[in-house]
Order: C-alpha cells, then structure tokens, then sequence
C-alpha cells in the first residue's frame, strides 16, 4: 500500500522510505516506540496531515490502485473511502443519532427511514447500539469514553469506508472497554481493511494478522503476527519485542 | 501528601502553617472579598436609585401611551420602548451575520495579511468613541438621505456592535477542539461544512453570549442616535423616519426644567435596564437548550 514513503514535517523527516502492504479484509497492526511515526503513517493513508502547515511528501500512498498523493486526487472522496478513528474519543457535541448520521448525510441521505435504517446498522455493528436505543438523541457527551469510542467507530464505518485507520483506539480506555473493542475490531475485518497503531503488543497480537514494527520513522520488519511475534528476523524487532529496548 | 505530616520546626510541634502565613492569607481573602463587594456595590447601588427614584413614574400608562406635552400629567414612553426595540434589531441585523462571518473567517482562515488587517480594523473600530461612530453615521447615510432616520440609527448601533462580535466570535471559535475539525474531515466533509456543521454549533453558545453582550451595550448608548435616529415624540415604525429611542428620551427628559419629565427619565431609565436585563436573560435560556451543552 505505501511504496518508498517519505514525509517531512519542515524539516524534520518523519517516515524514511516506507514501504508496506495491506492486504484487504485483513487486520495490520503498527507497533514501535512513541514517536516513530506510527500515527504519521496512518494519517498518510488519508491524507490527514495535509491539514498540517509545512508537510511534505515523497513516494506513493496507494489504495484501491491509486496513488492518492498524485495531483489531482480528491481527498474529501478519500477520507469517505478511507475512514478514521482517533485515539481520543471525538465525537461531535451533538446528539448519538447525529454523530452516527453524519457522514451519511454528508452523502446526501435524506430519507428520515433510510438514516435510522442505516444509523441502527451501524451501532449494531459497533455494538453499542443496545446500550443507546433508546437515547438516541441524547447528547453524545453524556455517554462513557469506551461507549463514545464505540460511537466513534460507528459514525466511521456508517459511511462503509473500504479501509479503517485506528490510532490506538483503546488507549484512553479501562480493560473491559478495551476488550470490547478488540472484539469489535476482530469482527469488523470481515467487511473491511482494518490498520491500527498500538502500544500493546499483547493486544497487537491478539487481533492482527500483519504486525509492522516501526523504529525512528523506518519499517523495521513486518509479517504475519505469529511469526513476527515468535521469530523476528530482525535483531531490532526481537529486543523491542522482548522488552531489552531503550 | 505532605499535607498529613505534622510540621516541626526545631523541638517545637507546630499546627498548621505558621503564624505570619496565616494572616498573609485572611489578609489577601479579605481584600479579594473588598474587591468582589467593590464590583457588586456599584451595581446594586444603581438598581435601588433607579428602584426608588423610577418606580412611582412607572405604570402601565408608561408602556402604553405616547409622551404628553409639557404640563399635561401623564403619557408614556410605549414609542420609545418600541424604537429601542426596532433600533438595536437593525444593529444586531447588520452587526451579528457580517460580526459572526468575519470572526469565523478570522479564526479559520485569518493567519494571513488579510486577517491581521481585519483584525486590527475591528481592534481600531472597538476604539473608536461611539460619538465619532454617530457623526460618521450622519455623514454616510444621513446626509446622502437627506433627513435623519432609524435606519441611520440603527447602522450607528451596529458598527458600535461589529468590533465586539467579531473579535469574541473569533476567540469562541478558536476554542472548539481542533479533534473536532480533524473528525469531520477524516469522514470526508469539506472544509466548509466541517466549520457550517460542526464548529459553528460547538461554539454558538458563546457567540450568542458575546452577541448579546455587545446588544446590551448597544441598546443604552445615546450618543450615536443623537445624530442618526435622532428622536421623535410621535408614533413611528417607518425605518426611513425618525425614531424615538428611550436613551434619547432618557437625555431629553433628565435635562428639562419640569419635575414630571425628569420623574419620567427615571422611569425610562428602569425600563431600559428591565429590558435589557430581559433579553439576556432570555436568550440566556435558549442557549441552554442546544443540544450537545
Ligand atoms: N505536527 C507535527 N509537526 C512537527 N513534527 C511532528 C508533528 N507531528 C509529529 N511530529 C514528529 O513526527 C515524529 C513522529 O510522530 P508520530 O506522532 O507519528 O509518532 P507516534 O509513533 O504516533 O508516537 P506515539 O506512539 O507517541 O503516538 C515525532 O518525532 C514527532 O515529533
Ligand atoms: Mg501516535
């Protein structure tokens, strides 16, 4: 997906030449220490750091065949294709039916039973919509991190992104919020391609298929979890891995 | 933590902070209180004067009929109260779409030469006495309409207003998480809608308020209407008209030799006050009611 990335943040070059593949309806895991790049990277695939003054880029980004840094490339049709969420729960301050009818209605969906048809899917889908059901125009602010998480990730996938970005999506969680995430996240890659950064590499294991391992803005390794996790090639990646690392 | 561990100084258990500390502390809250009370006392000050001195002038002729000639008891002020209203509505008509537009545009867009101009202009125009705003008025659209007008008053109210409404909208603005701007971009909306659907809502409280507080201000100044508005004694709704406003009759009638009318500018000075009082008070209300707060 990403071939001979570079990104710079003025001077300051934040990804060298990063080069991995995604393979679809699967889970890729991006692990490495605080401030790698990782969250640079995932923000590559949807061109959020465009929104950051002084951001250059070299290389391809590529998702669907295209090269989404090529002139001419519609990042507002991008970032429905590729949707995101963050690691601090960010829902609007509006109500939960809203937050989870956004991106739909920027797709121009009128139709009062086509939304809640879809905003209902969604939520199940994100399994938090037995806890709202009934509260579905109370204000989003008012549930608990690990529901405005979970509301998060349904006002993403409401939109049917082909690809999902997750920035540690459980960072700001307890454990039994985690979980559910994980499961969560386990079940959505059947319908959809799913990166996500993390710091736990207990948690990387437990629901990825693919782990890259990032070290000062360079993929170190990446390959299937298992053997990632079991038998790193690369010396790097074995003390990182096994807690010897810095 | 510390905080459970008894102090010792020397042999000697000491409770407590020490001595010169503790009268360092009742002596700072008590000066912070001096100062609350100093803020407050004006106020309350004023509201019983105007209490005393406009309630016995104050009946429900006083909203309903029109100003008497001089000698005839009674009569009202209901012209008056109407033009305030009709006034400040202009203004607020004028000062709060291109007030809300520029702040917006200030704090999305304004990093560049022409924010910092816009920006110093609305610092400027914040200067500027509202008295110079009323002469300007007259010599921009009294003049070139040839008579005195509420229209004219009530684009003196709304530059008066502008400067306010754009700089606090700017600041509101730029208070809304930066997590809420990158979620809507990251689920594919346009920049403008990102600021239409989701800035503009988060930060509406805040513009309703600095609105209103730049309304209420508006709503008691004298000094621009004087050479805009101007004043009328009769009944009039016509925007192309002069218009009665009650700061204008409050000046009128506190400085006329007749004990009836300087009873009846306390009275309009306690309406004004009720009014304004009101309308925030109002709007306050509906504030709260946006969802999401
Ligand atoms: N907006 C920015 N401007 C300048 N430099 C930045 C910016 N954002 C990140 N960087 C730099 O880019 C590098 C990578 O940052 P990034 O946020 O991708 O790290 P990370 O791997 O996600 O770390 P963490 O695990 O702490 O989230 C860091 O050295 C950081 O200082
Ligand atoms: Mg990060």
């Amino acid at each position: 997906m990403t071939r001979a990335f570079d990104l710079f943040y003025g001077a300051h070059q934040a990804l060298r030449s990063v080069t991995l593949e995604v393979p679809s309806n699967s889970v890729t895991a991006i692990i490495g220490p605080s401030g790698c790049g990782k969250s640079t990277l995932l923000r590559s695939f949807n061109r959020m750091n465009d929104l950051i003054p002084g951001v250059r880029t070299a290389g391809q980004v590529v998702v669907s065949g295209r090269d989404v840094y090529a002139p001419g490339t519609d990042v507002v049709e991008l970032r429905r294709r590729v949707g995101m969420v963050f690691q601090r729960p960010n829902p609007f301050p509006k109500s939960i039916f809203e937050n989870a009818a956004f991106g739909l209605r920027l797709l121009g969906i009128r139709d009062r039973g086509e939304l809640e048809a879809r905003v209902e899917q969604s939520l199940r889908r994100a399994a938090l919509w037995d806890e709202v059901r009934d509260r579905l125009g109370r204000s989003a602010l008012q549930l608990s991190g690990g529901q405005q998480q979970r509301l998060c990730i349904a006002r993403c996938l409401a939109v049917e992104p082909e690809v999902v970005l997750m920035d540690e999506p459980a960072a700001a969680l307890d454990p039994t919020a985690t979980a559910r995430i994980e499961e969560l996240v386990l079940d959505l890659k059947k319908r959809y391609t799913i990166v996500i950064v993390t710091h736990n590499m207990q948690q990387a294991a437990r629901i990825s298929d693919r782990t890259a391992f990032m070290l000062m803005g360079a993929l170190v390794e990446i390959g299937d979890t298992r053997r990632l996790f079991t038998s790193p090639r690369e010396k790097l990646t074995e003390d990182y891995i096994t807690g010897r690392f810095g | 933590m510390s905080r459970a561990r008894p102090e010792r100084i020397g042999a000697l258990p000491v409770r407590g902070p020490s001595l010169p500390r503790r009268a360092w502390n009742a002596g700072l809250l008590a000066a912070c209180a001096l100062a609350a009370a100093a803020v407050v006392l004006p106020l309350g000050l004023i509201v019983a004067h105007l209490l005393a001195q406009g309630l016995p002038a104050l009946d429900l002729g006083f909203f309903l009929h029109l100003p008497k000639p001089v000698g005839e008891p009674g009569g009202g002020m209901a012209n008056a109260i109407v033009g305030t209203l009709i006034l400040v509505g202009l203004g607020a008509l004028v000062a709060v779409p291109v007030g809300v537009g520029a702040g917006l545009y200030l704090a999305e867009h304004g990093d560049g030469r022409v924010g910092a101009l816009v920006r110093s202009t609305a610092d400027v125009l914040s200067g500027v006495p509202s008295i110079v705003i009323g002469v300007a008025t007259y010599g921009l659209v009294v003049v070139p309409m040839g008579r005195f007008s509420a229209l004219a008053g009530g684009i003196a109210l709304g530059l008066l207003m502008l400067p306010t409404i754009v700089r606090s909208t700017e600041e509101v603005v730029r208070l809304v998480p930066r997590s809420y701007r990158e979620a809507g971009l990251a689920l594919g909306a346009p920049r403008w809608r990102v600021t239409q659907q989701i800035v503009l809502p988060a930060a509406s409280a805040g513009i309703v308020t600095a609105s209103l507080l730049a309304l209420a201000r508006a709503a008691g100044e004298t000094a621009p209407l004087l050479f805009t508005a101007l004043g009328n004694r009769f009944w009039s709704l016509r925007l192309d008209q002069p218009i009665a406003s009650l700061p204008v009759f409050i000046y009128d009638y506190a400085r006329a030799p007749y004990d009836e009318w300087n009873r009846q500018a306390w009275a309009g000075a306690l309406v004004l006050l009720l009014l304004v009082a009101l309308v925030s008070g109002l709007l306050r209300l509906t504030v709260r009611r946006i969802p999401g707060r």
